[in-house]
């Protein structure tokens, strides 16, 4: 029992990951019709935000203190970043919580990003096969990482989580078990809780207000909603943006769980493909589902008991759903009857 | 290649091809490509990338996982020279049979469905062939460090001769390296070519088109495109298997790197860089993308100080240290960039921009000409 609850939490802050990313490139999809290869970069984008924040917050003053001698005998160097050393106590709350404050900075990079992106380049796809459009995201995305690569090298930067949750919780002992047993990052709770909040947000700014409802009517019927008079091309552009911004804060907050490398975006993207096709193409909550699903069936497949039972299970299982789900139930376990599925 | 073909107009076509080919080593000298391991590149991305377009030029099904035919390709020409001996005749067939059985099993799945789904399923199959290759089936593939020919391998028909020195594949006595490990690769390239050829004239390369222009239209006149599609899937991948099984061939360790998905990307950089559709196109996209990667990698920032050397160093600095972004450590950059451009503005890849041009230069002349006699090449 205990070790069925850890490898369902364990799943699920990955799973919270694949949700994000599953959920904006739906978004793009559903609206804009466009397979948007490049929606692992904008995740890659979003942990390089958060690595850059920090990077400058960690620029660091160099004073030299003529009384005391390091035991080289050279005169001692202090180092005090400047945010520290002009900010005083809230330029080290800054440093210590930079992982959390890079989404004020992520926000309005990605939704640049996104806005160029949109209108730079997917603007004139709309038209052309699936097959185009692939291509040409995939180059993007080469391109984008390529970039990143030679800014911050090819190595991986970790990033550490603020001090106050840096540690983890024996949710175990608190839930009756035997102390030690479940022991779960509190880290990965933010990230967990910070993926709801997102989710919660995109949905209810597509439930609950005008712009949101154009955007519900424009997936539904685009041509109609054409006719209506609406500019259904530029709320589809912010539609666009809004979705690299959800796909950037999952990469901000993912940074200080696995350290950020140029390549973590085409990783992520392969997996949150099938996560887009096991919910169903266009279907937002499919997408937040399979993405949780997925994830926690990854990290069933990791236990050793099953891993006995079908040796590397653990390395096929989404893939596997997914081409058994394809196969039985093309337009996925949410999708809407008739969307793609062919 | 008008649309007016003949078998002469062919056979005269493939004859020129092969002649080429065949030189590639004088001809080449000059531009610095004429060394034999980067023509074995050319012959084997080649043969790759003719039938990547079997599939993906004439029935428009764009498959992500080709990388895994190729996978399955090298390691079974490894374990055919592991058991049976470092003859590489064998070792091609026993590849093309197991990529061919391969690709039949996840063809037969994956053609299901079409479009964006087809990609995800091929992309799938690959993702896991090549997690099960790094993990369980360790046994079959000797996982990260790759897997190679021992001495104390059985080898049952030369497992007695007795040599200390590297084991190579030999061609009854021929090893298969540097130039003579060239001329055999050309010459599958030029087998596997000509096939392609023969295929794109008969009615089955009709049939495949057909599936690319309107499937349900095909559906309506009675055809079930089905087994034509399959056919296609199972042939491309064969010519990847044996290209799998050339890599081996010419250089005997296979790693499961190989059937990584951007492997699976880069093989469709060349098709559509070339040309999808067109006999020629994918040849020549795969041979400028090895070339390139060859000669850009092994820039550095020195080289390029002695390249733009002539101009003053105000200009200078600036360009070498932005050019500097795209070449060695870099090059993938100018790929994704190359890549972007031909997707964007030349879909038909390098043979529609030679189409356009020669178009260019027959209209000039005599406007009188009716258009349909500048027939658009394939």
């Amino acid at each position: 029992m205990d070790v069925i609850l850890l490898q369902l939490l364990n799943g699920l802050d990955k799973g919270g990951a694949y949700a994000l990313i599953a959920l904006g490139l739906t978004l793009i999809f559903g609206t804009l019709g466009v397979v948007n290869f490049a929606h692992g970069a904008l995740f890659m984008l979003g942990a390089f935000c958060a690595v850059s924040f920090n990077a400058l917050l960690s620029l660091e003053l160099v004073t030299i203190d003529p009384d005391k001698t390091t035991a080289w005998g050279t005169p001692l160097e202090i180092r005090t970043p400047y945010v520290e050393a002009y900010l005083g106590d809230f330029g080290a709350w800054l440093l210590n919580f930079s992982v959390p404050v890079s989404i004020l900075l992520a926000i309005p990079v990605m939704l640049l990003v996104g806005f160029v992106m949109e209108r730079g380049l997917i603007k004139h796809f709309y038209n052309r096969a699936h097959a185009d459009q692939i291509l040409v995201t995939f180059g993007l995305a080469i391109v984008l990482q390529e970039v990143v690569k030679s800014i911050f090298g090819a190595n991986p930067i970790p990033q550490s989580a603020p001090e106050t949750v840096r540690g983890a919780a024996d949710i175990g002992a608190v839930l009756g078990f035997d102390p030690g047993v479940i022991v779960y990052p509190y880290w990965r709770m933010v990230y967990l809780g910070f993926a709801a909040v997102v989710i919660a947000a995109v949905f209810a700014f597509l439930q609950f207000t005008t712009f949101g409802m154009v955007v519900r009517a424009g997936m539904a019927d685009r041509h109609t909603v054409g006719l209506l008079g609406i500019n259904i091309e530029r709320r589809f552009t912010i539609v666009f943006a809004i979705a690299a911004v959800v796909a950037g804060l999952a990469g901000v907050m993912y940074t200080p769980i696995l350290p950020p490398d140029y390549h973590m975006g085409m990783d992520f993207l392969v997996l949150s493909f099938v996560v887009v096709v096991v919910g169903g193409m266009g279907s937002l909550p499919g997408a937040v589902a399979a993405g949780f699903l997925l994830g926690i069936l990854q990290s069933f497949a990791s236990m050793n008991e099953v891993k006995a039972i079908l040796p590397g299970i653990d390395q096929i299982i989404i893939y596997l759903v997914a081409v058994v789900i394809l196969l039985v139930r093309p337009r996925g376990l949410l999708g809407r009857r008739g969307v793609m599925e062919s | 290649m008008a649309t007016q073909t003949s078998p002469m107009r062919d056979y005269i076509f493939f004859a020129v091809f092969a002649v080429a080919v065949l030189t590639m080593p004088v001809w080449l000298e000059p531009i610095g490509a004429g060394y034999p391991d980067l023509l074995q590149k050319f012959a084997i991305f080649g043969l790759f990338a003719t039938g990547f377009n079997l599939l993906f030029g004439l029935t428009g099904y764009l498959s992500f996982g080709h990388a895994a035919f190729l996978g399955v390709g090298s390691y079974t020409a490894v374990w055919t020279f592991k058991l049976l001996g470092m003859n590489p005749i064998p070792a091609a067939i026993m590849a093309v049979i197991a990529s061919g059985l391969f690709a039949l099993a996840i063809g037969y799945v994956s053609l299901r469905r079409s479009g964006i789904y087809f990609s995800i399923l091929t992309l799938a199959f690959a993702q896991m062939s090549y997690n099960l290759a790094y993990s369980v089936l360790t046994p079959i593939t000797n996982g990260e460090t790759g897997l190679r020919v021992l001495q104390s391998d059985p080898r049952l028909f030369d497992g007695s001769t007795e040599s200390d020195g590297p084991l190579l594949s030999n061609l009854f006595g021929i090893e298969m390296t540097g130039y003579a490990g060239f001329y055999f690769c050309a010459v599958v390239l030029l087998i596997g070519f000509f096939i392609a050829q023969r295929i794109f004239r008969s009615p089955f390369g009709i049939m495949l088109r057909a599936v690319k222009t309107n499937q349900n239209r095909m559906t309506y006149t009675g055809l079930n495109p089905r087994p034509y599609t399959l056919a296609a899937f199972v042939i491309s991948g064969m010519y990847a298997g044996l290209a799998g099984a050339l890599m081996c061939i010419t250089d005997p360790l296979a790693g499961a790197e190989r059937m990584q998905w951007t492997a699976s990307g880069e093989i469709v950089l060349m098709t559509i860089l070339g040309g999808a559709g067109t006999l020629l196109g994918p040849i020549f996209g795969a041979a400028l993308i090895k070339y390139f990667e060859n000669i850009f990698s092994a820039f550095n920032e020195q080289t390029l100080h002695e390249i733009f050397g002539f101009l003053p160093d105000w200009i200078e600095y600036p360009i070498v240290s932005v050019s500097s972004l795209f070449v060695g450590e870099g090059w993938h950059l100018t790929l994704g960039v190359l890549f972007m451009l031909i997707v964007i503005f030349l879909p038909g890849g390098l043979m529609e921009g030679i189409a356009r041009i020669r178009k260019l230069f027959r209209r000039k002349p005599g406007k009188a000409e009716p258009s349909g006699a500048a027939a658009p090449a394939e």
